[in-house]
């Protein structure tokens, strides 16, 4: 397990060694913090001293900048043929693919915790309920793990960047839009409450809406470990096959 | 050192690896000949652990690779074809980066990295990234990091491509001199290359092992004809 750390600083580094991160970390906040300011975010109409209008986009917003941080993970290793130089390094496959993973994850956690300065802005014009402020950026970490472990697994499947964004984008979209509520009432049109719920379950939105209102449920954390743990374990089936 | 019992790989409909065996001892230079696609770098993936072999065996030190990857990886230096490298790293970044996975950790660092870039001669190049280097260095970068941890054995994958006369010569005195404490296998296609550095020869053809034995023994079968003729003959099937 010692082995995870030099991987992760590898990776880490990585990204802050070509402009990658810097125009990751530019757009993601500049879009994010637009979208809400937005007539469609209606940060200011909304009148409330509060983040809610700004985390509700991330589940969209994750769609398109989470695979984009993931894509590369395995992909780009396997095409420059860096994978063979790895996998004949003593470290085991899972030591890898944490190692990777939580490089990325760090990453994102970055990109979501930069920005704070909304957070202390709407603190300064009003009184904001720091704990359900607190607990949507931990929601919003925890989601970004969960779309991230879906993206690590599809580009351990491909050699080529593009195909691993493109998939990954499909698997996440599908993963949020079961929980949309327009789908779920579709679904209760033909299967039984019981199922249709089960099925809207499994999506990001489901269990991300919690963490907006403040609710911090156990259910709700499961939910984004095990599908990381899931993911996780795929992928190193995946390299080692 | 290294023990290689018929190993067998398959890709898709083509047998890549067709039964080979064979041993290195400590002080051997193995010279690993064979046309293009005859299976050469197979097989050292599989002795290196990064294929897993469809069957067959083979052991480093004793040590199974299938059972204890890790381990054998510990005791080998790998140079894979074209030696692979992050380009966007300074070799002092990727080499630092090798000997935290090879165990040594914060200053400890230091003195294998030093040691490595000294017998390498990247000096100059330290502070460059990769993706900048010429192919005589990126293959230099390849090798250093492949005498990091100063391995028992050493398995090189082409280790003189790409390189101008001049540092293969230095490169094939550089395995000469450690090959004493060491076990070698390295593949090439440069016939004067076996006669000039190593002590057996061993030619495959088509996934399986055709010759086994000393360059001068090789020499021994057509006295009058050069290397490359022989080779030609025993391998010509393979086109």
């Amino acid at each position: 397990m010692s082995q995870v750390t030099p991987v992760f600083k590898r990776e880490f580094g990585g990204y802050f060694r070509s402009p990658v991160a810097y125009v990751f970390l530019c757009a993601f906040l500049v879009i994010s913090v637009a979208l809400a300011l937005s007539r469609f975010g209606g940060f200011f109409q909304s009148g409330v001293a509060g983040l809610e209008r700004y985390f509700e986009f991330f589940p969209w917003l994750f769609l398109f900048f989470v695979p984009a941080v993931g894509m590369r993970l395995w992909s780009e290793e396997r095409r420059s043929g860096t994978a063979e130089l790895l996998f004949t390094l003593p470290i085991t496959t899972l030591d890898a693919v944490i190692g990777k993973f939580l490089a990325a994850w760090t990453f994102l956690t970055l990109a979501i915790l930069l920005s704070f300065p909304l957070a202390i802005t709407v603190g300064y014009l009003g009184s904001p309920d720091w704990g359900v402020l607190i607990c949507s950026y931990f929601g919003s970490i925890l989601m970004a793990g969960g779309y991230l472990g879906v993206c690590s697994l599809t580009s351990a499947c491909t050699k080529s960047q593009v195909i691993s964004f493109v998939v990954s984008l499909i698997a996440c979209a599908a993963l949020l839009f079961l929980g949309l509520s327009a789908f779920t009432n579709f679904l209760e049109g033909f299967l039984p409450v019981g199922v249709a719920d089960a099925i809207s379950n499994f999506s990001f939105i489901t269990h991300f809406d919690a963490f907006t209102k403040g609710i911090v449920d156990p259910k709700d954390i499961m939910f984004f470990l095990s599908l990381m743990g899931f993911t996780l374990f795929l992928n190193v089936v995946t390299l080692e096959r | 050192m290294i023990e290689v019992k018929d190993l067998v790989k398959t890709y898709g409909s083509k047998r890549a690896v067709n039964g080979v065996s064979f041993s290195v001892r400590r002080g051997d230079i193995l010279g690993f000949l064979g046309p293009n696609g005859a299976g050469k770098s197979t097989t050292m993936k599989m002795i290196t652990g990064f294929l897993r072999p469809d069957s067959g065996s083979a052991h480093v030190d004793g040590i199974d690779v299938t059972e204890d990857p890790v381990a054998v990886k510990r005791r080998l230096g790998y140079l894979p074809e074209n030696a692979p490298a992050y380009p966007e790293m300074t070799v002092e970044e990727f080499l630092n980066f090798i000997a935290e996975v090879r165990g040594f950790r914060g200053p400890a660092r230091s003195a294998p990295v030093a040691r490595a870039v000294g017998l390498t001669h990247l000096e100059p190049v330290r502070k460059q990234t990769l993706e900048t280097l010429s192919k005589g260095y990126k293959q230099r970068v390849g090798f250093a990091q492949a005498l990091l941890h100063d391995p028992p054995t050493l398995v090189l994958d082409e280790p003189t491509d790409g390189l101008d006369p001049n540092q293969k010569n230095e490169v094939r005195a550089l395995i000469k001199n450690m090959a004493a404490e060491k076990a070698v296998i390295l593949s090439t296609h440069i016939l004067e290359e076996v006669e000039a550095i190593c002590n057996r020869v061993i030619i495959i053809s088509q996934g399986r092992v055709v010759v086994d034995e000393t360059p001068a023994q090789l020499q021994a079968r057509q006295p009058k004809a050069r290397l490359d003729e022989i080779f030609r003959s025993l391998t010509q099937s393979d086109t």
